[in-house]
């Protein structure tokens, strides 16, 4: 198929913020496993891009797919940031839906979700929403049957708008630094509420309230990768084997963790302040520490490793 | 239809539902048992505080283990956009809150979603978007974007979006068009008493997730589920 | 959106055996190329749907130049463009060629 004759590179040397969707999943599985569904060859092209006068692509901007991950059957999406900012369309969505549901029957180790999305299409705005909806349910359905759904954050195009809720929806999160992980983008919040309230173009804030750092530090993401394709590939498998489960007692648990968060950081401007309440000593300095220093960070704060998602 | 005239509706008998900051929770009594509802009103934006108030009164429902069923009003904004809200992690406060309402679904809650007003984007997938069947009243104005924005982002002028919008219920704004997607299920009739509407819902719940199929049969969504049926069954194989 | 397609009769097939490859991504100022082998051994065909009218005859000059170089025999070539340059198509088309005789 036409997946596994994309572009290989060296896992180690790959960067993922740099790399295609393809090669992302290609080079993250084992060597020739990916096997992908619905591959370019069969032209499953936007419906509705065209009205728009809008160029297509072969896949709708997802690659999805099976492969083995350390000899383990999984079953992989991945958005292509760069098409369309890997925003949900009706074809996007679908597919990503189909692969979940697909799971419940292959009962594969793990679900795989590379993220690289903007949100929703809003040339096909309505059926990106539902199909949000839609995913967001079959990942509840699929962790219920105990099959961990592991997201993946380190594209160009981070993970926003429902891409953001349906990260939150998963069992666990594996994000980079140059993944960031929010609702409201950056411009969004800017051209509805002004600059006073969050000016985008200041990069450095756009990173300390969304990027990967404050994300793993505050809880919201499980592990922290350096930008390669075998730093994320490693993360997948250690967070395979931890996954929580779906029932009352997780949720209870997220409950109290999301109230302890407002409780203790619902007064911080900035996530400076957050880390230093977290109690780490030199907070100024995290944006600019290294893996190994950010991961001896992170090992110190108690908030930052949890099972309540 | 306001939240008042619904509540009226719902419960002859009275109900013990407030609305506090634009947030809803409370219940009532309901043919045998009881009728939850909680939700969003008056155009208001959920943010991180709102989303927990109420996914706690849907676990608090769920370890109950009553079984009631859940009405999820909605009468939204968006999500809350502000920095502190994206600070503190909005989007797992929104995901956390579908979660709650997916679980007492799994957890033989009928979950019922009823869009009276607005919503739009993540408040919409958080709350009446993630109930079993969505139901809307009349007037019902569901919304990814507004039409202004949407040629904004596009730089499509705005008479050529209104006119594309006629023929194609993909993007456009609306409560015709959701309901073309699939997103909601059925349109109330407020002439009828609403009470019985609801109760027919409940009464009538399928298993699964049909939102595609309604989507492909009203035309709104005409490729989605044959996309996903394809997927499922090149899985299926060797 | 515009339509173009351009076919050419090669003196030899691409060798190799792969039967088909994509690269490239549908972007601003990039495109995609999808190239399978299904044609007879000496035709090769290119379309293209770019978003960006007029640029016939520089696609026409930039296609037959690939196909002297290339000789991409049996190839049936889909261009998805987001407003590439002439080098960046030209770069993207021998890539692909390359993928194909893996």
């Amino acid at each position: 198929m036409a997946g596994a004759h994309a572009a290989s590179t060296d896992p180690d040397a790959l960067s993922w913020y740099e790399a295609t969707a393809r090669q992302r999943v290609v080079a993250l599985a084992d060597p020739g496993s990916f096997q992908e569904f619905l591959p370019p060859t069969e032209r499953r092209m936007s419906p509705h891009l065209p009205l728009f006068d809008l160029p297509r692509a072969f896949d709708d901007g997802i690659v999805v797919g099976r492969a083995a991950l350390d000899g383990k059957p999984v079953l992989v999406a991945a958005q292509e940031g760069r098409f369309m900012g890997g925003a949900f369309g009706e074809i996007h969505g679908a597919k990503l839906v189909g692969l979940l549901r697909a799971a419940l029957t292959l009962k594969p180790a793990a679900v795989l979700i590379l993220f690289d999305t903007g949100g929703v299409r809003l040339q096909e705005a309505n059926a990106g929403e539902t199909a949000i909806a839609e995913t967001m349910r079959a990942i509840v359905d699929v962790r219920a049957a105990g099959i961990p759904v592991i997201g993946l954050i380190g594209g160009r195009a981070g993970c926003y708008g429902g891409g953001g809720l349906i990260a939150g929806t998963c069992s666990r999160l594996a994000v980079s630094e140059g993944g960031r992980i929010s609702v409201s983008g950056p411009e969004v919040i800017e051209t509805n509420k002004g600059a006073e309230e969050f000016d985008s173009r200041d990069r450095a804030l756009v990173w300390r309230t969304m990027g990967g750092k404050h994300r793993r530090l505050i809880g919201g993401a499980d592990a922290f990768c350096t930008d390669s394709v075998s730093a994320f590939r490693e993360a997948a498998l250690d967070l395979i084997g931890r996954a929580p489960a779906f029932d009352l007692a997780t949720l209870e648990a997220e409950q109290a963790r999301l109230e302890s968060r407002i409780a203790r950081f619902g007064d911080c401007r900035d996530a400076t302040e957050i880390w230093a309440r977290l109690g780490v000593n030199d907070s100024e300095a995290v944006p600019a520490m290294d893996t190994r220093a950010f991961d001896e960070t992170v090992s110190r704060v108690r908030e930052a490793d949890h099972d309540a998602r | 239809m306001t939240l008042a005239e619904i509540l009226a509706g719902l419960f002859p008998q009275g109900h013990s539902v407030t609305v506090r900051d634009g947030l809803v929770t409370g219940s009532g009594s309901f043919g045998q048992g009881n009728l939850l509802v909680v939700g969003v009103d008056g155009d208001t934006p959920l943010g991180v505080d709102g989303a927990l108030i109420l996914s706690r009164a849907v676990l608090d429902a769920v370890r109950a283990g009553d079984k009631a069923p859940i009405l999820v009003v909605v009468d939204s904004d968006s999500q809350r956009m502000s920095r502190r809200d994206e600070l503190l992690g909005l989007n797992e406060y929104l995901a956390h809150l579908a979660k709650a309402l997916l679980l007492a679904d799994r957890s033989a809650h009928p979950t019922i979603g009823l869009i009276y007003g607005h919503s739009a984007a993540g408040a919409f997938i958080a709350t009446a978007l993630a109930t079993r069947i969505l139901a809307a009243l009349p007037g019902a104005n569901p919304s990814v974007m507004d039409l202004p924005s949407v040629a904004k982002v596009t730089k499509l002028p705005l008479d050529t979006l209104r006119e594309m919008a006629k023929s194609t219920p993909v993007f456009a704004p609306g409560l015709d068009n959701m309901v073309a997607t699939g997103a909601v299920h059925v349109v109330l009739d407020p002439g009828q008493p609403l009470d019985g509407q609801i109760r027919d819902l409940i009464a009538n719940l399928q298993p699964g997730d049909d939102r595609d199929r309604l989507g492909e049969e009203r035309g709104g969504r005409p490729v989605a589920r044959g996309i996903s049926a394809a997927v499922i069954a090149q899985a299926g194989r060797g | 959106m515009e339509s173009l397609t351009f076919r050419h009769t090669t003196q030899k097939p691409l060798p190799g055996s792969v039967p088909n490859a994509i690269t490239g991504v549908v972007a601003s100022g990039n495109l995609e190329i999808l190239l399978e082998r299904v044609l007879p051994p000496d035709a090769c065909e290119v379309a293209i749907e770019t978003p960006i009218a007029g640029y016939g005859p520089v696609w026409e000059a930039v296609v037959a130049d690939f196909v002297a170089r290339a000789q991409p025999g049996g190839l049936r070539i889909s261009i998805n463009d987001g407003g590439a340059r002439p080098d960046t198509v030209s770069l993207r088309l021998l890539q692909g060629a390359r993928l194909m005789e893996a």
